[in-house]
């Protein structure tokens, strides 16, 4: 019995040692709006969340169903949307690919794109609702270059993420 | 490919349950998450004391790089200036001769200005000024526009101050931390400024538009009060702002609202200057033609 639960405890630990880069990635990603430039549009695309759907693309197993509570939060203290947007949406996000998951049955790069394009799309003009709820000001002009550069980096993101996957395995 | 079914936890009955519990966990969290953003929304101010503590642990992150892309300025501008060089060389060179004539006649008003004020023995208040610091970062991944300027209440900076260049208005303050705060930017879409033209004199309020670039509505209906570059000052009704801050140039008009560049550039902007909120004198309050007093307050 000793025996097994020694066997689970290393289990975990490797599960910890595995998530920890793809975390690390997130992580990074949703602090690129630290770099010192003063944008008058939202000229960067989410890269936190789509760092961390690439992940969930590539690796169903990866987040726990809860992970998008922890880095939801960070990223809306760097973002500038009001507290909880990202909290909410994250984890919607994980909860609607974790029934979706159940449903299909096929799954290509297309379709990871197109998925991966309609959540990110459905963040960014659901975060702009909620951060003009309490002021006002909803429009969709000025997200336009937005989000035609994150649908077009999604992708790149997840070539990157599938590098850095290969890199960890090796470790 | 074929779907990964491994999440189905089968028959163990342990992983049955960490899977339910996980589900309740994220469930919850995302109840928590909607809880917050009903607090933002009836609460704004009720997180500032975290942002504030957030923007003083980034804003050393971020000065750190400041220096190095000063000179880029903003990038979409750039990109921009490129698409229209030819366009815009020939347009610019129009304005510039505009801008030379109207330059020596400003200098004539400027001259007959400080004449009639000393006959009227009238002190023009300087607006006080708390400190001046660098912009560090801003929400480029957010609908709205904040920016983070390196100075909080160790310098004095408390929330409501306005914010601006020698060339314009940059914004206003809205969340401090010790040594760092956030600066609601002139083109948030939530940042209203009442402004006036200074050609003529008539009241009217900009709107950011969150592309760079502010709507200019008039506050007299049925007039169509705006011309293509007129500049707009603002006006101190309502207070936070002091009047006289340039605040943007008009570059096209729709019969009574217009579309208005800022003149400041935060993007390209070496420091900023944070200002005393402004208070109108009393008897000013509620005056429409307050534009002829307010030049020079009495006290």
């Amino acid at each position: 019995m000793s025996r097994l639960l020694a066997a689970d405890e290393s289990i975990a630990l490797t599960r910890v040692q595995l998530a920890l880069l793809p975390s690390v990635s997130v992580i990074i990603g949703s602090l690129v709006p630290l770099i010192p430039i003063i944008a008058q549009w939202p000229v960067l695309p989410p890269l936190g969340l789509m760092v961390f759907l690439a992940w969930r693309l590539l690796r169903p197993e990866i987040w726990a169903i809860w992970a998008g509570i922890p880095f939801g939060l960070l990223d809306d203290l760097i973002s500038g949307n009001p507290l909880g947007t990202s909290v909410l949406l994250w984890t919607a996000i994980m909860i609607a690919l974790d029934m979706a998951d159940n449903r299909m049955i096929w799954r290509d790069y297309w379709l990871d794109w197109l998925v991966a394009a309609a959540l990110l799309v459905s963040y960014i003009i659901l975060a702009m609702t909620i951060a003009t709820l309490a002021t006002g000001g909803w429009g969709l002009e000025p997200l336009l270059p937005q989000i035609a550069v994150t649908v077009l980096l999604v992708p790149f993101v997840m070539r990157f993420c599938a590098r850095l996957d290969r890199w960890r395995l090796s470790l | 490919m074929a779907t990964n079914r491994s999440k189905r936890p089968g028959f163990s009955r342990r992983a049955r349950f960490g899977l339910f519990a996980g589900y309740v966990a994220a469930i919850t969290g995302a109840l928590v998450g909607f809880g917050l953003i009903l607090i933002a929304i009836f609460d704004p101010q009720g997180f500032s004391s975290i942002r504030g503590g957030v923007s003083d642990l980034t804003a050393p992150v971020s000065s750190t790089g400041r220096g190095a892309v000063q000179g880029a300025g903003r990038v979409d501008d750039g990109i921009g200036a490129w698409w229209n060089a030819g366009r815009q060389n020939i347009r610019l060179r129009n304005e510039l001769t505009v801008a030379r004539r109207r330059l020596i006649e400003a200098q004539a008003t400027e001259l007959e200005n400080r004449r009639l004020r000393q006959m009227v023995r009238l002190i023009e208040r300087e607006s006080d000024i708390v400190v001046t610091a660098r912009l560090v970062n801003s929400s480029a991944t957010s609908a709205r526009r904040f920016a983070t300027i390196f100075a909080g209440r160790g310098q004095g900076v408390e929330p409501g101050m306005p914010v601006r260049a020698a060339d314009g208005l940059v914004g206003r303050i809205i969340d401090t931390g010790r040594s760092a705060s956030r600066v609601l930017l002139l083109t948030d879409r939530s940042n209203i400024v009442p402004v006036r033209i200074t050609r003529s004199g008539t009241p009217a309020f900009t709107t950011g538009r969150g592309d760079g670039q502010v709507d200019i509505r008039s506050l007299e209906a049925g007039s169509n009060p705006f011309e293509r570059g007129d500049v707009l000052v603002t006006s101190g009704t309502g207070g936070i702002y002091p009047p006289n801050i340039p605040v943007a140039v008009i570059v096209r008009v729709f019969g009574d609202t217009a579309l208005g560049s800022p003149l400041a550039n935060p993007g390209a902007l070496d420091f900023a200057i944070v200002q005393q909120s402004y208070e109108p004198p009393s008897e000013e309050t509620g005056l429409a033609e307050a534009d002829e007093i307010s030049v020079a307050d009495d006290e």
